[in-house]
Parts: C-alpha cells; sequence; structure tokens
C-alpha cells in the first residue's frame, strides 16, 4: 500500500508545541510578548500539518481499509516488544481537522483575552500592569502549548499507552490551569478558589484514570500487545475475549471483555465528566475563560469520547458476549445528559451553565455510543467542539467586557461599587447585544447550533442523528431521555441568551461594557462559520430536499471506517416521526424561554422568574443535587478516618498517646457535632466549609514530612499485600 | 550450575531487605543512599540470576543490569550533590529533621 | 558441590558486609563496607558467568561511587553527624517488617516454580550486548545517556557554591 507522503508527518504533528513549551520555559519567560508569539507560530504549524493529513484522508477514501500506521520500537520486553508510533484512520482524521483549528482558535484569543487580571492589584505588580498582560502570561502560554502536545499526541497515538501517556499529560495540563489563578480568593468562603478547583479536578479524574489503567493493564495481559490495529483487526481475539469470563467478588462471572471495556469506560467518565464523577467539571470554569473552551469544551473531555470510540470495537464483542455494558454506556450518556441539563436550568454564572452543557452534550455523545450509533457520536463530537469553544470563548468575551465596564464605572466614580462585583453571573449583564455586537452574534449563532436549532445550523444535524438512530433501533428510554434533554438545552441557552444579551443593562457595568479586542473577535467569527455549516458535511441522504444539495461525506467516511472496524453503524435512515419531535421540542424550548425571559426582560435585583414556579425544585437544581456534599460525606471523610488511622499507627512511641486521646475526644466531639449539624440542622449548607478547616486540621496531622515515615507505610502495605498471597 | 535458582533469589532477598532498612532508618542520608544501593544491587543479582537461569540465550537481562548501573551512578550523582547542597543551608543532613514537607 | 561451597562462601561474605554498611555509626566504615559488598556481587556475578558485568560492577561501583560516596563524606565531615543516634525512632519498627517482608518474600520464592532451562550461557555474550544496544535497545540506550548528561549538569548546577 502506497500511502501519500504527507503522512509522514503525522509524528511531527505535537511537536512544534512541545518544542515551544521548552522554548517558552527555558528560555523565553522573561519576554511576554515573545512567548506567545512562539506559542502561536508553534500551534499554526501545527494546525497546517494537521489539516494536510486530515484533507488528504479525506480525499482518499479507499484509506479507510488501509488507515495509515508508522512503528517504531520502543520498550523491547522478554520476547514482547512495544511499539510506539502514529496512525490516521478517519476518526483520527476527523479529530485532527477539529483539534488543529480550534487549537489555533483558541490560542490567538488568548493573546486578547490573557490581559491583567481584574482580581490582582496593579501596584502589587507594576511591570505587567503596565503591559496590560497577566504577570503569568508567559506561563500560560507554556501550558497551553504542553496542552496542545497531549491532545494532538492522544489523537494521532496508535496504541493505548502513548493515548494513556498523552491523556495524563492533558489531566496534569489541566490542573495547572484551572489553578492558574491560584492567588485568586473570594470573599464566600463557601465559594471553590482555584486552587481547589485544579486539586478537585485532578483527584476525581484520578478516579477514572486508575481504573482505566487496570483495564490497560488486563487488556496487555490478553494481547500481549496495545496496538489498535493489532488489538481489533483480530478478531478470533475479540472473540475469546468476549467467551472467556472471569469470576469476580459481588459480580460473579463477568466476561473478560465486558471486564476491560467497563474499567476502560470508567476512565471516559471521570475524563469526560460523566454522571457519577461530573462534579469537577462545572468547578473547573475557575479555570481562565480560554482554558475553559480548550480544555473544558473542545478537547480535553470529549478525549473520554474519542477513547471510547477507539475502543469500540472491543465494546461491541463484549455485547455480543452477552455483557450489559453497552448498555452501560447508553443508560451514564443518557442519564448524564438530562441530569445535566437540568442542573443548567438554574444556574446564574454564564460558564457554569455552560459547563453543565458540556457534560450533558457529551452525554448525547455517549448515549450515541451505547446504542451503537457510532457515526453519530463522532459526527456531534467533531461539531459539538467548533460550537461550545465558540460559545466559552464568547461568554469569555462577555465576562471580559463587564469586567471592564466595570473598572470603567469604578475608575469615574459615577457609582461607588461595594463590596464585591461578579462580572461572570447572568443577573448583572442585559442588554449586551448592542454593546458588543460581534461577541452577541456569534454568541447566538452558537446557541442556536446548541439548541439545535432546526436545518440552518450544525447542531441540528448532528444531534438530529443521534435521536434518529435512537428512534430507529428502538431504543425508546434513550431516546425520550434525550428529547427532554433536547428540550431542556433549548431552554437554557436561550435564558442565557435573554438574560445575558437582551433587555436592558441591569448593572453600571453591563451598560459600559465595550466589545473585545480583534484578537478575541475574530477566532469568534471563524468559529461560528463551522457552528453554522459544519453540519452540512453529515445530512442525511434521504432528508427531503436539503438532503440532495447538502453532502454527508463525512458520515459516509466515518461509516466505511466503521464497517472496517466490524462495526454495523448503517446510517438511521430518515423518519417524519422523530424528525417533527426533535423539531418541536427544540422550538418550543426557544419559546418558553422567550415567554420566560424574553418577553418581559428582566429588572435590576429581580430574582429569576423561575424561582417562584419550580419552588423547592429550584433551590436543589441550584445546588446541583447537593452531590459535592455527598461526596464529601462519603469519600472525603472516610479518607480522612484512614489517614488518621495510619498517622496513630505511626506514632507509636508511648507519650504521644495521651495527646492521642485528647486529640481523638476532641475529634469525636466535632465530628459528632458536625452529625447533629449536618443531618438535623441544615443538611449540607453549612458542611462544605466546616468540612474544608476540618480537612485542613486534621492532614496537617498526619503530614509529618517525613519520606521515612511515609516510605514504611508502603512497606506495611507491601507485607499485607504479602501476607495475602498464602491467605488465597 | 549446581546452586538453586532460590538460593540466589533469597540473598538478593536479604540483601534487599539490609538495604530498604537502611533507607528507612538510618538517620543521616548518605547511609540512607547506602541503603538504595544495596538494593539497586540486590535487584541485579536478580536480573543476572534469572537470565542465567531462565533465559540464557536471551541476554536482556544483562542488558537491564548495565541500564540500572546508569541510573545507579547518575542517582549517585545527584543524590550526593544534593547532600552537599542541603548540609550547606541547614548544616544537617539528617534526614528527619529535614521535614519541609510538612508545610 | 564446589559452586555450591564457593557460593555459601562469598553471599555470607557479601551479607555480613551489607551488614556492616547498615549497622556502621562511622559513616567511611560503612563506605568501606559497602565497597566490600560491591566486590561480593562481582564475584557472584562471575559465578554466574557475566563476566562483563563482573567487569563493570567493579568499574562503575567500586571505581565511582563508591569512591564518589567515600569523597563525598570526607569533603564534608560534619555530614558525619556523629552527635546523635544513627538510627530514627521507627527502626525497631522498620526492623520487625523487614524480617517479616524478607520471611514472607522468601518463603514465596522457594515455593515459586521456576522452569529452569538447562542451557549453557552463549559464548559470544559480550558481542550479543554490544549489538544489542547499538540494534534492539538503541532509545533507551540513547535515553540512558542523555540521563547521565542531565545527571551530570544537575549535580554541578547542585553542588555549586552559590553567592
Amino acid at each position: 500500500m502506497n500511502y501519500p507522503s504527507v503522512f509522514n508527518l503525522t509524528w511531527l504533528i505535537p511537536l512544534p508545541t512541545a518544542l515551544a513549551f521548552f522554548a517558552i520555559i527555558l528560555f523565553a519567560n522573561p519576554k511576554k510578548r515573545l512567548s506567545s508569539n512562539i506559542a502561536v507560530g508553534a500551534v499554526i504549524l501545527a494546525w497546517i500539518m494537521s489539516w494536510a493529513v486530515a484533507i488528504v484522508f479525506f480525499l482518499n477514501p479507499e484509506l479507510t481499509e488501509h488507515p495509515f500506521d508508522l512503528n517504531a520500537p520502543w520498550l523491547p520486553m522478554g520476547t514482547i516488544t512495544f511499539h510506539m508510533g502514529v496512525a490516521v484512520d478517519a476518526v483520527t482524521a476527523g479529530m485532527l481537522f477539529m483539534v488543529g483549528f480550534v487549537l489555533t482558535m483558541i490560542f490567538i484569543y488568548s493573546t486578547g483575552y490573557m490581559s491583567f487580571p481584574g482580581h490582582l492589584d496593579p501596584a502589587k505588580y507594576p511591570d505587567a500592569a503596565k503591559e496590560g498582560l497577566d504577570p503569568r502570561y508567559s506561563r500560560f502560554f507554556a501550558y497551553i502549548s504542553l496542552f496542545a502536545t497531549g491532545m494532538l499526541g492522544l489523537v494521532v497515538a496508535n496504541n493505548l499507552l502513548m493515548l494513556f501517556i498523552f491523556w495524563e499529560i492533558m489531566g496534569l495540563c489541566s490542573y495547572l490551569l484551572i489553578g492558574f489563578w491560584f492567588d485568586k480568593s473570594y470573599p464566600d468562603p463557601k465559594q471553590i478558589t482555584p486552587k481547589q478547583a485544579g486539586l478537585k479536578a485532578f483527584l476525581t479524574t484520578r478516579v477514572g484514570d486508575v481504573l482505566f489503567m487496570m483495564g490497560l493493564i488486563f487488556l496487555f495481559i490478553h494481547a500481549g500487545d496495545l496496538n489498535f490495529q493489532a488489538i481489533f483487526g483480530n478478531q478470533e481475539f475479540l472473540h475469546e475475549l468476549s467467551t472467556s469470563t472471569v469470576n469476580l467478588p459481588f459480580f460473579g462471572a463477568v466476561t473478560w471483555a465486558g471486564l476491560i471495556s467497563m474499567l476502560i469506560f470508567w476512565g471516559a467518565i471521570g475524563k469526560s465528566a460523566q454522571f457519577p464523577l461530573h462534579v469537577w467539571l462545572p468547578d473547573a470554569m475557575e479555570g481562565p475563560t480560554p482554558v475553559s473552551a480548550l480544555i473544558h469544551a473542545a478537547t480535553m473531555v470529549s478525549a473520554g469520547v474519542y477513547l471510547i470510540v477507539r475502543m469500540s470495537p472491543l465494546f461491541s464483542a463484549a455485547a455480543h458476549g452477552g455483557s450489559g455494558v453497552m448498555m452501560f454506556v447508553a443508560f451514564i450518556g443518557a442519564f448524564t445528559a438530562l441530569f445535566a441539563a437540568t442542573i443548567a436550568v438554574a444556574q446564574k454564572d454564564i460558564k457554569k451553565v455552560l459547563a453543565y452543557s458540556t457534560i450533558s452534550q457529551l452525554g448525547y455523545m455517549f448515549a450515541a455510543l451505547g446504542i451503537g450509533a457510532w457515526v453519530a457520536a463522532i459526527i456531534h463530537l467533531l461539531i459539538h467542539a467548533f460550537f461550545k469553544s465558540l460559545l466559552f470563548m464568547a461568554s469569555g468575551s462577555v465576562i471580559h467586557g463587564v469586567e471592564h465596564g466595570h473598572h470603567h464605572v469604578h475608575e469615574h466614580g459615577e457609582h461607588g461599587h461595594e463590596g464585591y462585583f461578579d462580572p461572570q453571573d447572568m443577573f448583572n449583564m442585559g442588554g449586551l447585544l448592542k454593546r458588543m455586537p460581534v461577541t452577541g452574534w456569534t454568541f447566538i449563532i452558537g446557541g442556536a447550533s446548541l439548541s439545535a436549532f432546526p436545518l440552518i445550523t450544525a447542531g441540528f444535524w448532528s444531534k438530529d442523528e443521534i435521536l434518529a438512530h435512537a428512534w430507529a433501533d428502538g431504543h425508546m428510554a434513550v431516546y425520550w431521555t434525550l428529547a427532554a434533554g433536547a428540550f431542556l438545552t433549548a431552554f437554557y441557552t436561550f435564558r442565557q441568551i435573554f438574560l445575558t444579551f437582551f433587555g436592558s443593562p441591569r448593572t453600571e457595568a453591563a451598560e459600559h461594557a465595550p466589545e473585545s479586542v480583534r484578537a478575541m473577535t475574530w477566532p469568534l467569527v471563524a468559529l461560528a462559520f463551522f457552528a453554522l455549516f459544519g453540519g452540512f458535511v453529515a445530512v442525511p441522504e434521504d432528508f427531503p430536499v436539503i438532503g440532495g444539495l447538502a453532502s454527508d461525506f463525512m458520515a459516509k467516511l466515518m461509516e466505511m471506517q466503521g464497517e472496517f472496524y466490524g462495526l454495523h453503524v448503517a446510517p438511521a435512515g430518515f423518519n417524519w416521526t422523530p424528525a417533527l419531535i426533535s423539531m418541536t421540542l427544540a422550538l418550543s424550548g426557544i419559546v418558553v424561554a422567550w415567554l420566560v425571559y424574553g418577553r418581559k426582560p428582566l429588572a435590576a435585583g429581580k430574582p429569576d422568574p423561575l424561582r417562584k414556579p419550580l419552588g423547592p425544585i429550584y433551590t436543589i437544581l441550584e445546588n446541583k443535587y447537593y452531590f459535592d456534599e455527598f461526596y464529601h460525606l462519603v469519600a472525603v471523610r472516610p479518607t480522612l478516618w484512614l489517614a488518621q488511622f495510619f498517622f496513630l499507627f505511626d506514632r507509636n512511641v508511648i507519650d504521644r498517646i495521651v495527646n492521642w486521646v485528647g486529640a481523638l475526644g476532641r475529634w469525636l466531639a466535632a465530628a459528632l457535632r458536625r452529625w447533629i449539624d449536618e443531618f438535623i440542622i441544615d443538611a449540607a449548607v453549612n458542611g462544605a466549609g466546616l468540612v474544608t478547616t476540618w480537612t485542613g486540621a486534621v492532614v496537617r496531622l498526619i503530614q509529618t514530612g517525613q519520606a521515612q515515615n511515609y516510605l514504611l507505610i508502603l512497606l506495611l502495605s507491601v507485607v499485607v499485600l504479602l501476607l495475602l498471597i498464602p491467605l488465597k | 550450575m549446581t546452586v538453586p535458582l532460590s538460593w540466589y533469589l533469597i540473598f538478593a532477598t536479604a540483601l534487599f531487605s539490609l538495604g530498604f532498612f537502611a533507607v528507612l532508618s538510618r538517620r543521616n542520608a548518605v547511609a540512607v543512599l547506602m541503603g538504595v544501593e544495596l538494593m539497586l544491587n540486590a535487584v541485579n543479582v536478580n536480573l543476572v540470576a534469572f537470565w542465567r537461569y531462565l533465559t540464557p540465550s536471551d541476554l536482556s537481562g544483562q542488558i537491564f543490569v548495565v541500564f540500572v548501573f546508569t541510573v545507579a551512578a547518575a542517582e549517585a550523582a545527584v543524590g550526593l550533590a544534593l547532600m552537599i547542597s542541603i548540609y550547606r543551608t541547614r548544616k544537617t543532613i539528617n534526614v528527619d529533621e529535614i521535614n519541609d514537607l510538612n508545610l | 558441590m564446589v559452586g555450591q561451597i564457593l557460593f555459601i562462601i562469598i553471599a555470607a561474605f557479601t551479607l555480613l558486609m551489607g551488614l556492616g554498611t547498615v549497622v556502621a555509626r562511622n559513616l567511611f566504615h560503612a563506605a568501606l563496607f559497602l565497597v566490600g559488598v560491591f566486590f561480593g556481587i562481582a564475584a557472584l556475578f562471575i559465578l554466574l558467568e557475566a563476566e562483563f558485568l563482573a567487569m563493570a560492577q567493579i568499574i562503575i561501583y567500586i571505581g565511582a561511587i563508591a569512591t564518589l560516596i567515600v569523597f563525598a563524606i570526607m569533603l564534608s565531615k560534619g555530614m558525619m553527624g556523629r552527635e546523635a543516634g544513627a538510627y530514627n525512632k521507627q527502626w525497631y519498627f522498620a526492623g520487625g517488617a523487614m524480617i517479616l517482608f524478607f520471611g514472607l518474600l522468601s518463603w514465596l520464592l522457594v515455593k515459586m516454580p521456576f522452569a529452569a532451562a538447562n542451557a549453557s550461557a552463549p559464548d559470544d555474550a559480550i558481542q550479543q550486548i554490544g549489538s544489542g544496544f547499538v540494534g534492539h535497545y538503541v532509545v533507551p540506550f540513547e535515553v540512558a545517556s542523555v540521563l547521565l548528561l542531565v545527571a551530570l549538569v544537575g549535580a554541578i548546577m547542585l553542588a555549586r557554591e552559590r553567592n
């Protein structure tokens, strides 16, 4: 097989941004503009190479039968040699097309966005304030360059181990970038700070990653290789995996394929913030907005979906072997899609709404994968990345504008603003369409796409395909859950649009908000193009009128690729009933939003008009079903118990025992008081604050800071594990 | 070849345990480093013994020992440099007095 | 038979030297004991017909690492820290756990069946190692050389006098 020579560039794609990272960290750090120029130059290079590879692939659809695969020996281990390398198939090509472009747009946008932040004191950073740039501007570009390497590497990797390594690089960058403004704090102690949010994201995704790694190890034991094509090209092996079983405690006999795919799916749950590990993503909005657009909307969170797309042959083998893992994927996806959409209805932070909407849309993709709509999931993944990064970047532009407006008012002393002003609160906005026309209109385009506004937006075509599949394959529960989610999506999106851009300004800050600089608005326009027209690559052929005019080459390409991997991915076929239902739901969501928020614009200082009719439900939604509080109760506290146990175990000196009894008594009393507090007085409202203080106090005790103590615990764990072997 | 493989393995375990004991309980950081060297040597004995008894025709075991040498040399150089640097600022290299992790 | 007696002598010598390394209060003595351990290991390598490694062991461990440690000790006499005890507070606990660990692991190793291949060592072992480094193992080999360079630079940076 002769491949177009441009494919030899594939392994170079992640390289420029990696070099940019080192160049900035080592040399360019003191010069802010130079650093951002290096980063943007590197990402443009990566963009050109990824588009070259992707477009050549699109032009040669016969390559789906012979995906490109380039290998080099990496880790020789006795009789097995582990290879590293890159591969290009239709999925990779599609991802490269999206990732390269979105990355570049966000890098350019960041050069405008990372101006001197409002929460810092200009007197403390005179140089940076004079330049008007964030004091850690260079560091930001170093981090996002490293992140770009992670994402591009993940997409081109041809084996699971490399994918996992890049996956973890992204996790690290996500942590660093969420906590980028680590010195920011809020007057309200219950509001999570960027530092805490970063830790929370890192630790929550870790739960999924550990399970993912277990799945990876099991797969390696059975296959002796982690190369995608080596595993999925071997139907016999997949069949064997789906018939041999293993006995697990609690679960009984499960097939190996079922177990491995379940473990891998948990990795995706963590990374893509699906229920029940969704809690980190909304708090990740503490990071700068380009980060939210890049990592927490377009690329990293969709890596979980990408992983399941890649592993789909294994999942479908598991399903053939009688394992319920596909059903589980569909259930988690559909449930999350609806669950997150309900929460989004009652949020007032402009970015939190989008965060929950991201969780919900990722749920759609998982639901699609669970019901076998492989092509629809990929197309929705690609198109969602365009319109969701557009929405995030437009919201960042809004926040920027409102913050500037706030400063403007403040400087001119027209109004003494006492206390804290939240530039992300939608109830502080209103009427911004006139002040920020480009941002406003692009946001509306993105919002219409997210709400699946019929026929003219990309989101309609991709989401409709998922719903059509659910209907055609008879997954009615999934269909109605997703349809209800679609209604809510349209509603909360237009609630956001009406609150932010229509009516009259509700604060002085909104009244004086200026339009953002060109570096920020141009990427919005470029992305808006794809948010509108991106869907015309996947219009079902038999769709009345438009089907004949538009093309479906992307869907066809993915379909061929799916056939190559042994997945049966026939198109759903056009059916009037589901199409009309979903159009009606989307439009009625928009109409309801208009009736509540658009017809009679909200006046300043008035509460959300939804609060009264929904009553206590609104409070529950506003508090995100109290999931954070629940996790504090069941996960954080037992961990600290364990930690406390080890600490006591460690301090084996007699005279400490006296102190210990005293501390334990105090601690028990505090814990008891907290129990009464939590369960009797007011469940979880005070909980978060107390847990934080208490966490600090206890964790301080167990941290002796002596490496030898930690090592002793390690040795004891090994001894315990060794003791378990004879017991077996 | 009259020596059974298990003798080598038990010898290596004993040496490893001695080294780990030094790591866990010596106060002086240089002594801790020597414990690490003992552990690395124990691992090397295992690698060579497994090569000789299980796969004499495949020299991966020996090659890995050379990599361990490399890492051990790097570790000793950096470790001792760290100790000199720490001693200069803190006038001690007792591991139990260096607890800055506890901040 | 001869092999077994030789093994017992070498192993006993090495373990005694190892014990000396661990218990010696004087750091300099501990370093000398460590040299003994390295010699013992080299002898074991010869017993295992890995002559190349035995040479490398002597050159690298005794010639470089042990010398480095001795120099580091002699260059900074105060580092010996003789004023306080040699062991920290958890030493008896660690010792107990260590004995348990040793007992369990050796019990396990004795029970574990290993399929010993009764083949002799290849004659061209050194040649095979050499071609392994530039063939099959070329990537790890290059990485190892970079690691050494980084360690070199890092050690100089860490140990230099700062003004």
